[in-house]
């Protein structure tokens, strides 16, 4: 079936729901309002104000007590509204959520996902185009997730629901409902852990995920160019073999995304390719991304991302190195 | 609206003075004096196993300690009044919750040693680890809560937390939730009134702890937390109405020692002040109580205590064969190894720099 993320996301929530009891629904506006992205839209309805519950306003207390729930053996999926309230349950997540299977050498362990809305390019206020992918990843013990489209956003959620770990879910909000995809009817999972590459060629490789993927294919496809992208879904723990074995293959690298560029998921990457494929690679290793500088307000923002002028250019000028 | 004006109340609840001397019409009936020599023996208990963690820091062989010393009856009375079924969520000083519960002593020794395989929680032991970052595990308690609500289960949970988590934004968030959804969640103060350095008057302008409750609708009482009775009294009436919905409890105590060994209290607070609190000392006004009733003297306690400190150096004993493995630290981050930590790991096992 056609699918937009949205319904995709919704969907795969509905199927979770029925498919474990353990499993409930909890934030800010999920219930009768179906989230502020319409996300959880009809849930509450379907499986009452048990499962799909309004929390009140506070991200840490919405984090702290899911942990505490999966804790005593339920697996539950909080949202937060944005990707930049986050900050306030960052504590929760780095201190307890990422530390508890360590600390307790597997005895208790957080089964949860955490869903919020990432990234530009919706024209909306301050704080609510946020890309903190890095910050997740930098903490050993989250997995952080991040899809692209519909297909892999329902395959990872539902994978992601079948782990006996605690996952951070980005959803890239530009995508949500910007294109529709075949989308089976079924559950089906999309590995976690696992790249993917969407598109084969042997001039370089290009290396995105979220809200850059369909950008970056979009101007790959108009210019014509012969260059492998790869999407890397998960962003922790990355996927280092399919990126490693393409790099190899086209001898030079380009890593594109939306947050900014210094210290961000660009850099590992490119560390990586400098540790294990440096005799392979023909020319530096690009990046394209934002500057160095907070998220700005709409009015700023075509500045700020990374648009298809900025990628176009930067494919000229690693073709021609 | 307000139809009249809104009025809060918090009672404060003392069952023995300092004296020993009870007060028997608010004596709980299950408080028979077989109960109370049970509790008092785990007083001593715990204090016995802080001292000898205390030497043990002292001597290289434990790593940073929190010591309870002080605390004994806050901690006993409020463990006393769960039921089997009930869970407990702990801050970093709950050390005689941990020994009530019959958490392993040598697990208990191997944690303080520095290890996380001594924060492996036995199958069945309804709690959660040490839990360092102040007031971050209430939450979580009320998550545990609620999951009990939801499985239907009958089991309530009791947190700990102390008077400077009082202070930080879970604490008001995690007795939020618990107001909103009504579970089985009792919020135990140990209210030692130290935050390290910061005395319990500089932490809020609030006359009472407990009346931090009022604002999210949950009733508050302040007991003598140096009153073991009072303590349990008090918990167990939190847990009667669990399935009502969540209690907030302060204990009015005080830490004898310092923060952690780590800490030098001679820095910030006078020996005057803390003479007062030793003529209120927990464990003391239930010897004379005890003593009183014909039912202990010196030659019992010296022959439990020489037990207990058997049973101590048997688990101490056991924890010093205790052998860490590095490989355990990357097999435990995930429910799955990923590459880049099996890569890590295999490093580290090719090196010798394990040695």
């Amino acid at each position: 079936m056609q699918m937009n993320m949205v319904s995709a996301i919704n969907n795969a929530l509905d199927l979770i729901l029925q498919e474990n009891p353990d499993v409930v629904l909890l934030g800010e506006d999920i219930g009768k309002d179906g989230g502020v992205f319409r996300v959880t839209d009809g849930l509450q309805a379907k499986y009452g104000e048990g499962r799909v519950m309004d929390t009140p306003l506070a991200e840490s207390g919405i984090i702290g007590s899911s942990i505490g729930m999966a804790l005593a053996g339920m697996h539950p999926i909080p949202e937060v509204q944005f990707a930049g309230f986050m900050y306030l349950a960052f504590n929760q997540l780095v201190s307890h959520a990422a530390r508890y299977r360590s600390r307790t050498r597997s005895t208790m362990t957080v089964p949860m996902i955490v869903r919020t809305p990432v990234s530009g390019g919706v024209r909306a206020l301050e704080h609510h185009s946020e890309n903190p992918e890095a910050l997740y990843a930098h903490v050993g013990g989250l997995i952080v997730v991040e899809p692209s489209g519909p297909y892999n956003a329902k395959g990872l959620l539902i994978k992601a629901s079948r782990m006996q770990d605690p996952v951070v879910f980005l959803e890239p909000t530009k995508l949500y409902r910007l294109l529709k995809e075949d989308v089976p009817d079924g559950a089906y999972e999309v590995p976690i852990g696992k790249a993917k590459v969407v598109k084969e060629g042997s001039a370089m490789t290009i290396v995105t995920y979220g809200v850059m993927v369909p950008a970056v294919k979009d101007v790959v496809e108009q210019k014509g160019t012969d260059a492998e992208i790869i999407d890397l879904q998960t962003i922790n723990p990355l996927d280092r073999d399919t990126i490693i074995d393409s790099v190899k293959k086209t001898t030079k690298l380009m890593i594109v995304h939306e947050a900014q560029e210094s210290f961000g998921v660009g850099a590992e990457v490119a560390a990586i390719a400098a540790e294990k494929a440096i005799y392979e690679l023909e020319a530096p290793v690009t990046r394209v991304a934002a500057p160095s500088l907070p998220y700005p307000m709409p009015g700023y923002e075509k500045y700020y991302t990374p648009t298809a002028n900025k990628i176009s250019a930067a494919i000229d000028k690693l073709m021609s190195s | 609206m307000l139809e009249q004006a809104f009025e809060g109340i918090v009672d404060y609840l003392q069952i023995m003075d300092e004296n020993g001397n009870v007060d028997s019409s608010s004596l709980p009936k299950d408080l028979t004096d077989a109960k109370i020599l049970d509790m008092y023996k785990y007083m001593i208990y715990a204090r016995a196993l802080d001292a000898k963690l205390l030497s043990l820091q002292r001597q290289g062989r434990a790593a940073t300690y929190a010591p309870l010393i002080g605390e004994e009856a806050t901690q006993v009375g409020s463990v006393f009044a769960l039921r089997k079924q009930d869970y407990f969520v702990p801050n970093f000083r709950q050390h005689a919750v941990f020994l009530v519960r019959g958490f392993p002593l040598d697990t208990f020794f191997i944690y303080w040693k520095g290890y996380e395989d001594g924060g492996e929680i036995p199958k069945d032991f309804d709690a959660t680890p040490v839990s360092i970052p102040v007031a971050t595990q209430l939450p979580h308690a009320a998550g545990i809560a609620f999951a009990q609500k939801y499985k239907k289960k009958d089991a309530a949970v009791l947190a700990y937390v102390g008077d400077g988590g009082t202070s930080e934004g879970d604490f008001y968030e995690a007795l939020n939730f618990a107001g909103v959804w009504k579970v089985p969640l009792v919020v135990l103060i140990e209210n030692n009134q130290w935050a390290i350095s910061v005395p319990r008057s500089k932490q809020t302008a609030a006359q009472t702890l407990a009346q931090k409750g009022i604002a999210a609708g949950v009733n508050g009482i302040q007991v003598d937390g140096n009153d073991v009775l009072a303590v349990y009294k008090a918990t167990s009436d939190a847990i009667a109405n669990a399935s009502q919905g969540p209690t907030l409890i302060e204990c009015v105590t005080y830490r004898m020692s310092m923060h952690t060994t780590a800490d030098d209290p001679t820095k910030y607070r006078s020996d005057a002040d803390v003479a007062v609190w030793q003529k209120r000392d927990p464990i003391a006004r239930v010897k004379t109580y005890l003593t009183k009733k014909g039912i202990w003297n010196d030659d019992m306690e010296k022959q439990v205590a020489d037990q207990q400190l058997k049973t101590i150096d048997a688990a101490l004993a056991k924890a010093e064969q205790f052998k860490p493995d590095p490989k355990s630290m990357f097999e435990n981050v995930y429910s799955f190894i990923p590459p880049v930590l099996k890569e890590e790991e295999d490093e580290g096992v090719a090196s010798n720099f394990w040695q």
